[in-house]
């Protein structure tokens, strides 16, 4: 479907409407592939832009709406309204009053960032004004969201750029690398990706590259590995990082290559090198990995304080060595850059940077044993690394294994349940169970995954059969079914009643045959929180 | 001077009373007389002895309540046509609503008041438009009675919808909707934009579609969806109650796309609710700007209105010279529309 190209907005109205609605990254990935597809440039790189969060506009105050939409309106009509609106942006969007008659066509995306772009700050109320006579009133709101800088659409830069690799049909890696080389409205990308034009050179900028993934490995089929051909080191539970570091500055990605920089000042500070590095960031205290739950008092801040830098003092623990300089190793067997990242190390002693040993075994069956002693909360399990595979992209089969621990498990009591979102929007596939304290039930996790569908549908079909209230899309249950909830850790926390939280709870078994008397108590989640505790090996 | 209509037509506690008449419009429970303006549950309750009202909603009403509760004795009239009630002079006019929906005009001793139900200003290819009618006290409902509300041409959101059912091919669409007006209306505009494939129904929307046809509007070919194998419905617009589009129901359908039609849509807060993917702002109610072009038409210098959000519109009607008056009907659905 193409559209005009003076209908960009409109259309991008359209396209943030549906991504705001649209709850499954596969819908939303169709939905960024269509606006590729149907608009001209500069229209789609600025909409790119804009989902990306790299837009720079010279931006409104909310204020200054406010007070444009009030003289145009009625008082107790505007405050009539705002309550029943409740959000600002969207009540001026919805009330501006439409002008009768003839107005121009709507504003193109690049109309609306060149006029601003040029405009003296006199001229933006006029300019607005003019938009939003000639918009509707979906189009009223992504102007209004633009141009106060208010742009949030659940979807990030990276499934951007994934649906950008999607639509030209080469891998996401290729796109990333070359991603900070280019600027809004990145013509030159889309001529390269559409096979019109060169490669864009990413330079000295300071660039993401994909990271290497591991597959999970079943206890069967360690046993027939060859620990000759093997190395082994801990699994580490922080964040996947890459630290980038050269003549363009220094960066520091999460796994899916955002720049999370911002957040950990003192890593990147540290990153005074021209290197790229692989790591896992994680809270150190002294030689100490403290549990994960220290580490997320850091995540997701767009800056951070120096209290939280002080109380909260992050390290990354080096698995890897991409680049060395200028020189990419990633066509190095493992072991190879292993030594390159062992030599490197030792000449330039980065700060706030520490290397994740190697652990030495003679056979599969010691692995195996130190697997199982390793308690640590720290500790997720083991990685195994082909000692001569190369550095690829994602996660390919055969040459990293990640071989977690068993998981911990407690019986629980179902309390409630909750719907889940887009394909299971229709199931009860959340739910929050407890343990016994003191002859009474108090949560201690909650969990949407596990089982399979068939338990799914059993599971829905009891919670409906046996539902004692509801407060909104939440239905409590009869306290008598038990679950068999696997986790990878019990820490301490404030957060349930039950003083407890569980890492990464999923349901393991539906135990129909165990009377819910018979669950486990909160002593129990006590002693398995001590024992993931315990210092490692 | 003629008599106020306050003094003849007065809210009881079983709804409006036209008092020198002996009859209700719309009333709220089983009375003797009753005069129905359309055939919406809120509107047309079952039980009455007596019941007047279009041929068209007297069908809906007996296809909806069954023959034994839609009314002891029946008695229709055509738009237009006039009927002296104990000596009130009473017609019907169109009001654009869903089919068979009329306003109900009243004449006492000279005065003149139009009780108007629900209704809308838009185009509707299921059923006639608003006639208005001058009169002196004109009854209005206020259920989109704040500026905000402002309905899009229901053409566009219907185009909205294919663009995205030729985005989402392998996934079926289903929309939705009340079961009496909306979902006809939605068939037909779908049917004016193009979409002549089979439009598969909810068990619960089919009856009345079925009747609609026999009352003779066209709908084209529509399946139940409920023997269509699952691959049949991918891409696939299919129409049900609300209720059902996120629910268990919706499992036959292919990856369901739940979409919602209603005025409120319009609000993103509203609109979130209930897992709604595909939000087409689409109302049988007349919207912000056709309640007061509606008012200022019929050019009574009083307005009563039955329910809603009352406090804007008489604010509005009070700037420009006319009386709003709050009845505060109970009983009114906040139209599950
Ligand atoms: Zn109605
Ligand atoms: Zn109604």
């Amino acid at each position: 479907m193409p559209v005009a190209a003076g209908m960009s907005l409109p259309a991008f109205a359209e396209l943030l409407e549906r991504l705001l609605f649209t709850p499954g990254r596969a819908g939303k990935l169709a939905l960024l592939r269509g606006w590729f597809d149907s608009q001209p440039d500069p229209e789609r790189g600025i909409g790119l832009a804009a989902l990306s969060g790299e837009l720079r506009l010279r931006t409104a105050k909310p204020a200054l709406l406010r007070e444009m939409a009030a003289a145009r309106t009625d008082p107790t009509l505007f405050a009539l309204s705002y309550d029943y609106v409740g959000d600002l942006a969207e009540t001026i969007a919805l009330l501006w009053p439409e002008p009768e008659g003839l107005t121009g066509p709507p504003p193109a995306l690049s109309q609306v960032v060149g006029a601003l772009e040029a405009a003296s700050r006199a001229d933006i109320p006029g300019l607005i004004a003019g938009w939003l006579d000639a918009l509707d009133a979906g189009g009223r709101l992504a102007l209004i969201k633009l141009v106060t800088g208010g742009l949030r659409v659940g979807a990030s830069g990276r499934l951007a750029r994934l649906a950008l690799a999607e639509w030209a049909g080469v891998e996401v890696g290729a796109v990333e690398e070359v991603w900070h080389g280019v600027a809004p409205p990145y013509e030159p990308l889309f001529l390269w990706l559409e096979g019109r034009g060169p490669r864009p050179d990413p330079a000295g900028a300071p660039v993401f590259r994909p990271l290497m993934l591991a597959h999970p490995l079943e206890e069967r089929e360690a046993a027939a590995l060859d620990p000759a051909e093997w190395c082994a080191e801990w699994k580490w539970d922080g964040i996947r990082v890459q630290i980038t570091g050269g003549p363009g500055g220094a960066r520091l990605w999460s796994r899916a290559g955002e720049d999370i920089s911002a957040a950990f000042p003192e890593i990147v500070a540290a990153a005074r090198f021209h290197a790229v590095l692989d790591g896992e960031l994680v809270v150190l205290r002294g030689a100490e990995v403290a549990p994960f739950s220290d580490l997320q008092q850091r995540l997701n801040r767009k800056s951070v304080t120096a209290r939280l830098q002080r109380d909260f003092p992050v390290a990354v623990r080096l698995y890897d060595m991409l680049f060395d300089g200028a020189e990419d190793l990633r066509g190095l067997p493992f072991a190879a850059r292993r030594a390159r990242l062992e030599a490197w190390f030792a000449r330039s002693r980065p700060a706030r940077m520490d290397l994740s040993p190697l652990i030495p075994f003679e056979s599969m069956q010691e692995l195996a044993r130190l697997r199982a002693q390793a308690r640590a909360a720290a500790i997720e399990g083991l990685m195994l690394k082909r000692r001569d595979s190369p550095y690829l992209a994602g996660r390919v089969k055969g040459l990293w294994w990640k071989w977690k621990r068993d998981p911990l498990t407690l019986d629980c009591v179902l309390m409630y349940a909750q719907r889940g979102h887009g394909k299971r929007s229709s199931f009860y596939s959340d739910y929050t169970f407890g343990v016994w304290k003191e002859g009474e039930l108090v949560p201690v996790g909650k969990a949407y995954s596990g089982y399979t569908d068939e338990e799914l549908a059993w599971l829905d079909r009891w919670i409906r059969e046996h539902t004692v209230a509801r407060f909104g899309p939440v239905r409590e249950v009869e306290k008598t079914l038990v679950l068999e909830v696997a986790f990878d850790a019990a820490q301490r926390s404030r957060r349930h009643k039950s003083g407890f939280a569980l890492r990464f709870p999923r349901i393991a078994r539906i135990r129909r045959d165990k009377p819910a008397a018979e669950a486990d108590g909160v002593e129990a989640v006590a002693a398995l929180a001590a024992e993931s505790g315990a210092a490692p090996r | 001077m003629p008599p106020h209509p306050e003094t003849w037509l007065r809210v009881t506690e079983a709804g409006l009373w036209c008092e020198p008449g002996g009859f209700f419009v719309d009333p709220l429970r089983a009375v003797d007389r009753a005069v129905i303006t359309h055939a919406h549950s809120d509107h047309a309750r079952p039980g009455h002895r007596h019941v007047l009202a279009t041929a068209e909603t007297l069908a809906l009403m007996r296809e909806r309540l069954g023959e034994e509760r839609a009314g002891g004795t029946q008695q229709a009239l055509r738009y237009g046509e006039a009927l002296e009630v104990n000596g009130v002079r009473l017609w019907l006019r169109p009001a654009g609503h869903v089919l068979g929906s009329a306003q109900v005009c009243l004449e006492w001793r000279g005065a003149r008041v139009v009780v108007s139900g629900d209704y809308k200003r838009r185009p509707d290819p299921t059923c006639p438009p608003f006639e208005p009618e001058r009169c002196d006290v004109f009854v209005t409902e206020a259920t989109f009675a704040l500026p905000v509300f402002r309905h899009p041409p229901a053409e566009q959101e219907i185009a909205r919808l294919l663009r995205s059912v030729a985005l989402f091919p392998e996934r079926s669409h289903v929309i939705g909707c009340y079961a009496l007006g909306k979902a006809q209306r939605l068939i037909a505009l779908l049917r004016a934009a193009g979409w002549d494939r089979p439009i598969p129904l909810h068990g619960a929307l089919a009856r009345l579609c079925a009747l609609y046809e026999r009352l003779g509007v066209p709908l084209g070919p529509l399946p139940p969806a409920t023997v269509a194998g699952k691959e049949k419905l991918a891409g696939a617009i299919v129409l049900a109650p609300p209720s059902a589009i996120a629910d268990r129901w919706a499992r036959r359908l292919a990856e369901p796309l739940p979409c919602l039609a209603s005025g409120w849509m319009r609000v993103r807060q509203r609109a979130k609710q209930g897992g709604v993917e595909l939000p087409l702002v689409i109302s049988d109610h007349a919207d912000w700007p056709e309640l007061l072009a509606t008012c200022e038409e019929v050019q009574a210098p009083e307005v009563w209105i039955t329910h809603g959000r009352e406090e804007a519109l008489i604010h509005a009607l009070g700037r420009r010279g006319v009386r709003g008056r709050a009845l505060h009907l109970i009983g009114r659905a906040e139209e599950g529309e």
